[in-house]
């Protein structure tokens, strides 16, 4: 019996990707390095203070390398069994700490137990990557089928949603990242442009007048059906809707005495598109309908946000999103925070100022400094040297995480093992893209560099399931 | 599925992620160097090391004027966490609606963003010492408060408050014109401390230390070599003799007016009293703010610098420069006699005069102040032919006038000195349509009307008249350290008198105090003491006349000249004679002889101030 299981845990040793392992162990380590470094003045070295930051964080590291060893014993096929549990279990967590968990920046996220928090949602990204696995390995299983698709969009927008109850957007967010997944997996492209152009027209609705939104639309759509090769179409759309726009503002500015611009603009386009609907049907050319389909639906999401934004979201609502999308000041809340942490990475310059020598960081002016925005603590004692090497060294994972999916023989394994790529990428872009001013504030951690037990937890727990299961890549798991 | 390819659109999708993030690291770090800069100001404060005042001394090396330390409190409104309200109270003395009305200022200047809630700033400000010593035990349990020392005036006399002026925080205007003063910065607002503001303030040092995010000090700054040290305001010594100037305080004690004493050799002014004044020590620190409302809004102006401010009608202290002019004319020898029978009259003009013996030459008509020969002396002055017309002899008469100082700001350390008013011939001409004469406005002639002298300017003038000739303009800065005086106060003044006509209006000043017959101000006599000098009424229509006496000593080496005014006290000989008196034999003699003692106590114990108005 012993000799088997140490034969087995001998084969798991042998099987496992030790590049992974490596690149995971140096992130753990130098990610500690810089926590050790926010917590530390050196006037006053005490090497070891149980109160510390990184005194805590080396128990999670050790607790981390425990659980890793507990994976590894573990048969493969547990995890496919399972998943459903696994996610049954965190979804009842999610629910159970919004009424005994314990409130930290406004968010109810946190059980508490003893000296040690812990967060169930960094459990619930395993267990829904898991569950989003198993559903999608299943042999029938379609993105033209309604039913998968509600059985998959209910395991992911369950756990946001209770997310979001916690007021806990950030994480819940995260579970948006499993979409590159769903691409791999054959989702259509056209989903993503959809709603590329639907966050666009959102962020448009807030900064720009919606005549321009209307005419930037207008315009694109002309545009469209010209390179659908529909060109003779294209410039009787054009002649019409100049002539409709010409009428309608005339009409306005002798009946009003000023012109509406976005009602003559949607005369105008109302008239040129009656004029494609008939050529459409007539010549029975579907993609022409498609674009109609598309262009007005545009129109109607533009109107339908503005009225949103404007007439149901309460002012402070409005200031938040207005100052998370980066479209208004604010040098005392969100916006100090980058602007802090834009100076402590900018600071460090090429070579950085050295280990424990920063002083942004040191005295505080970065808030959240060991969570959130640990990587300032990289940038600005380790410069462009230490955040290239960072991002370089992500980047690798991810790429590392992508090759090994591919090569899983089980369907399972892969839609894991993007699973785990699309949530790290979305963690890396999303916190060093805060950290840095390209993407908005949104307080998630930097995977095995920032301060806190549970997400290093969760992020070794996700990665070495896979790496688990990469050890039985060419078995069939079902 | 024919999906493989799709991984190689997410591994580039990543990648291009990846290298999205490295270029701009790549700008973040290396090529914008704004960054670098923002890290340094984020990081490093400079923290401005205020200098001490210069002390201020007087002209026998008395300390005047010193610093003392108070305690501001300051608060970092982020860092205040519920406390002992009562406990805090007590510490700082003050009462529970006081800490909320302080409290409510801050949580507005927050919402102003006037200030920081990072940032320290000023909670309570200029805690007294002793304070200090009771909030400094309990202030650990205060967390967000701690305390910045200062330097504030201390006041070694209850004297001079009026030269002396008094330091308060900078004002908007001057804020914006010289860039030395940031907000919160003390400057001297009057008298000699706004005057000598430059010399005073000395010179403001900087520290460079590293601060954290809540300003608190996390050391030097490359070892302070970045440092410079404040440099201590110069001291200076000023021209006030402290124990005169207590002791003209003290006499005019209970009375409306001013006493200007000169030393004639230099301009140096040896005591300047405004009556009634106030303990300088009221506008130090945290009395000031509720002290100066009370003073400014006294009916009495205590804060009203009359010495320089006020101007009266000279009277018959007058009578003296309009010999001299005569003389100086030729329309008056010393022999000149004029007839008077108690008044002066001409067409219907009628000029009351005391009885006194007629004839009356110039020395005894000062002696005795006879109006009716400075009537003739003015008219003749006036109709003199050789100015063609009297409204041109005015004109002459005015340049004598403003050659002694008159009509004129002295140009003394004072900013705020006022020039009294000398009428031009274009005044008289818009009054009577261009049509008047010497007899029109006769009242000049004995210093009534419209003319109008401040006591420092009469101070001034009976210094050029012992002078015989010349003045320096008045100052109290005797010396400053490391420096020179303004040059303007050691050039003399020429009247465009000869000096030779000098001696007989001495000598009808000596007459008026020391003649056997009708001498005006006999009750200024002091042994030994040859002072010279002359009475003065100067006519109040609002009630009482106002006393005045201008006078030096001694006759041949004058080491004092005195203007002394007391409002509402009647003839000048009563009471402005003999407060000068006793003036000029404290300082010459440095004590008051026994035989004179019965004045001083009388002069001290009187009163002309209503005790409604109180």
């Amino acid at each position: 019996m012993l000799v088997l299981l140490m034969r087995a845990q001998n084969r798991t040793i042998k099987g496992v990707d030790w590049f992974t392992v490596l690149l995971y162990l140096f992130m753990v380590g130098f990610g500690w390095v810089n926590i050790y470094a926010v917590n530390t003045d050196p006037d006053t070295l005490v090497f070891f203070d149980y109160s510390k930051e990184y005194t805590k964080q080396i128990i999670w590291i050790g607790v981390s390398f425990v659980t890793i060893g507990v994976i590894m014993l573990t048969d493969s096929k547990f995890f496919v069994e399972f998943s459903y549990v696994f996610y049954a279990i965190t979804t009842f967590l999610l629910i159970l700490v919004i009424f005994i968990g314990v409130e930290i920046n406004a968010a109810k996220a946190w059980f508490q137990i003893g000296g040690m928090r812990f967060q169930p949602v960094e459990l619930a990204k395993v267990a829904t990557a898991l569950a989003v696995a198993r559903v999608m390995c299943r042999f029938q299983f379609s993105f033209n089928n309604i039913s998968d698709i509600l059985r998959l969009g209910s395991l992911i927008f369950l756990p946001i949603l209770i997310i979001i109850i916690q007021n806990d957007t950030g994480s819940g967010i995260v579970l948006f990242a499993l979409f590159i997944a769903f691409f791999r997996e054959g989702l259509s492209p056209y989903v993503f442009v959809f709603g590329f152009v639907a966050i666009a027209v959102f962020i448009l609705t807030m900064i720009i007048p919606n005549h321009s939104i209307i005419l930037i639309l207008s315009v694109s759509f002309i545009l469209m059906v010209l390179f659908n090769r529909f060109r003779k179409e294209a410039l009787i759309m054009s002649a019409i809707s100049v002539v409709f726009f010409g009428i309608g503002a005339a009409i306005f500015k002798t009946a009003e005495g000023s012109v509406n611009y976005d009602v003559a603009l949607l005369i105008a386009m109302a008239a040129s598109s009656i004029f494609l609907a008939i050529k459409a049907l007539l010549r029975r050319l579907p993609k022409l309908g498609v674009l109609l389909i598309f262009f007005w639906g545009t129109v109607a999401f533009t109107y339908s946000t503005d009225y949103v934004f404007e007439e149901m979201l309460g002012e402070y609502q409005r200031n938040r999103i207005l100052v998370m999308l980066g479209l208004k000041d604010d040098p005392l809340g969100v916006g100090y925070n980058v602007n802090q942490s834009k100076i402590a990475i900018g600071s460090g310059g090429l070579m950085g100022k050295g280990f424990l020598q920063g002083t942004q960081t040191k005295f505080n002016f970065v808030p959240e400094q060991s969570t959130d925005f640990i990587f300032c603590t990289v940038g600005e004692e380790w410069g462009f040297l230490g955040t290239s090497f960072v991002v370089l060294l992500f980047v690798i994972l991810l790429l590392r995480l992508i090759f090994l999916a591919e090569r899983q023989h089980s369907d399972f394994s892969r839609i894991y093992g993007y699973g785990v790529a699309s949530i790290f990428f979305f963690h890396v872009a999303v916190n060093i893209g805060m950290t840095i001013g390209l993407a908005p504030v949104i307080g998630i951690p930097l995977p095995f560099f920032s301060y806190g037990g549970s997400s290093l937890w969760g992020f070794t727990i996700l990665l070495f399931i896979f790496l688990k299961l990469d050890t039985n890549r060419t078995q069939l798991l079902r | 599925m024919g999906n493989s390819n799709r991984a190689i659109i997410i591994g580039l999708f990543f990648g291009m992620i990846g290298l999205i993030f490295i270029i701009r690291l790549f700008v973040l770090q290396i090529v914008d160097p704004s960054y670098k800069f923002s890290a340094e100001s984020n990081t490093q404060r400079k923290i401005t090391e205020f200098p001490t005042r210069g002390l201020i001394y007087d002209r026998n090396g008395n300390l005047l004027v010193s610093n003392q330390p108070v305690y501001d409190v300051m608060i970092v409104p982020r860092e205040v966490v519920p406390f002992d309200t009562v406990d805090f109270c007590n510490a700082l003395n003050i009462t529970r609606s006081e800490l909320e009305r302080l409290f409510e200022e801050v949580r507005f200047n927050l919402q102003r963003r006037r200030i920081s809630s990072f940032r320290p700033s000023v909670f309570y400000k200029q805690l007294p010492a002793e304070q200090y010593a009771i909030l400094q035990e309990k202030l650990y349990k205060f967390k967000g408060f701690f305390v910045q020392r200062r330097t504030v005036r201390k006041y070694e006399y209850p004297n001079a408050a009026h030269v002396l002026g008094y330091v308060a925080e900078v004002g908007e205007t001057l804020l914006q014109s010289d860039p030395y003063y940031s907000l919160g910065d003390y400057t001297g607002i009057s008298g000699i401390e706004r005057t000598y503001e430059t010399f005073l303030r000395g010179q403001k040092g900087a520290r460079y230390v590293m601060v954290d995010v809540h300003g608190r000090e996390m050391g030097s700054l490359r070892g302070g070599r970045m440092d410079t040290a404040a440099v201590a305001g110069s001291d200076v010594a000023l021209t006030l003799d402290i124990e005169l100037q207590a002791y003209g305080e003290k006499i005019m004690q209970n009375k409306i007016g001013s006493i200007v004493a000169i030393e004639p050799s230099t301009g140096e002014i040896l005591a300047l009293v405004s009556s009634p004044s106030y303990d300088p020590s009221l506008l130090v620190g945290r009395q000031r703010s509720r002290n100066f409302p009370i003073l400014s809004s006294d009916t009495l102006s205590p804060l009203l610098n009359r010495a320089i401010m006020s101007g009266y009608p000279p009277g018959s202290t007058f009578k003296v420069l309009m010999a001299l002019v005569g003389l100086q004319e030729n329309v008056l020898t010393s022999t000149t006699r004029y007839p008077c029978h108690q008044g002066y009259t001409a067409r219907g003009i009628h000029v009351r005069c005391r009885p006194h013996a007629s004839p009356i030459s110039l020395v005894p008509s000062i002696a005795v102040s006879c109006n009716t020969f400075y009537c003739h002396v003015f008219r003749n002055v006036l109709d003199n032919p050789v100015h063609g017309s009297p409204q041109e002899g005015l004109e002459q008469f005015r340049n004598y006038l403003l050659n002694f100082g008159l009509g004129t700001r002295l140009g003394s350390d004072f900013f705020n000195e006022n020039r009294g008013f000398v009428p031009t011939r274009g005044y008289y001409d818009r009054i009577y349509n261009g049509r008047w004469g010497s007899l029109t406005v006769l009242s000049l002639g004995i210093g009534q009307g419209e003319i109008l002298t401040t006591p420092i300017q009469m101070a001034n003038m009976t210094a050029a008249i012992a002078n015989r000739g010349h003045y320096f303009t008045p100052h109290v800065i005797k010396e400053i350290e490391n420096d020179t005086i303004p040059s303007r106060f050691r050039v003399p003044h020429y009247t465009g008198i000869d000096s030779v006509h000098f001696e007989p209006v001495i000598d009808g000043m000596e007459e008026s105090v020391w003649s056997d017959v009708g001498a005006t101000a006999r009750i200024a006599r002091i042994p030994g003491i040859s002072i010279s000098g002359k009475t003065g009424t100067a006519q109040n229509p609002h009630g009482e006349n106002h006393s005045i006496f201008v006078a030096f000593a001694p006759k041949d080496d004058p080491k004092i000249a005195i203007a002394v005014y007391v409002e509402n006290a009647g003839y000048g000989s009563t009471y402005a004679a003999p407060i000068a008196s006793l003036m000029v034999e404290k300082y010459l003699n440095r004590a008051i002889h026994p035989s004179r003692g019965w004045i001083e106590t009388r002069m001290m114990n009187a009163s002309f101030i209503n005790e409604s108005t109180e």
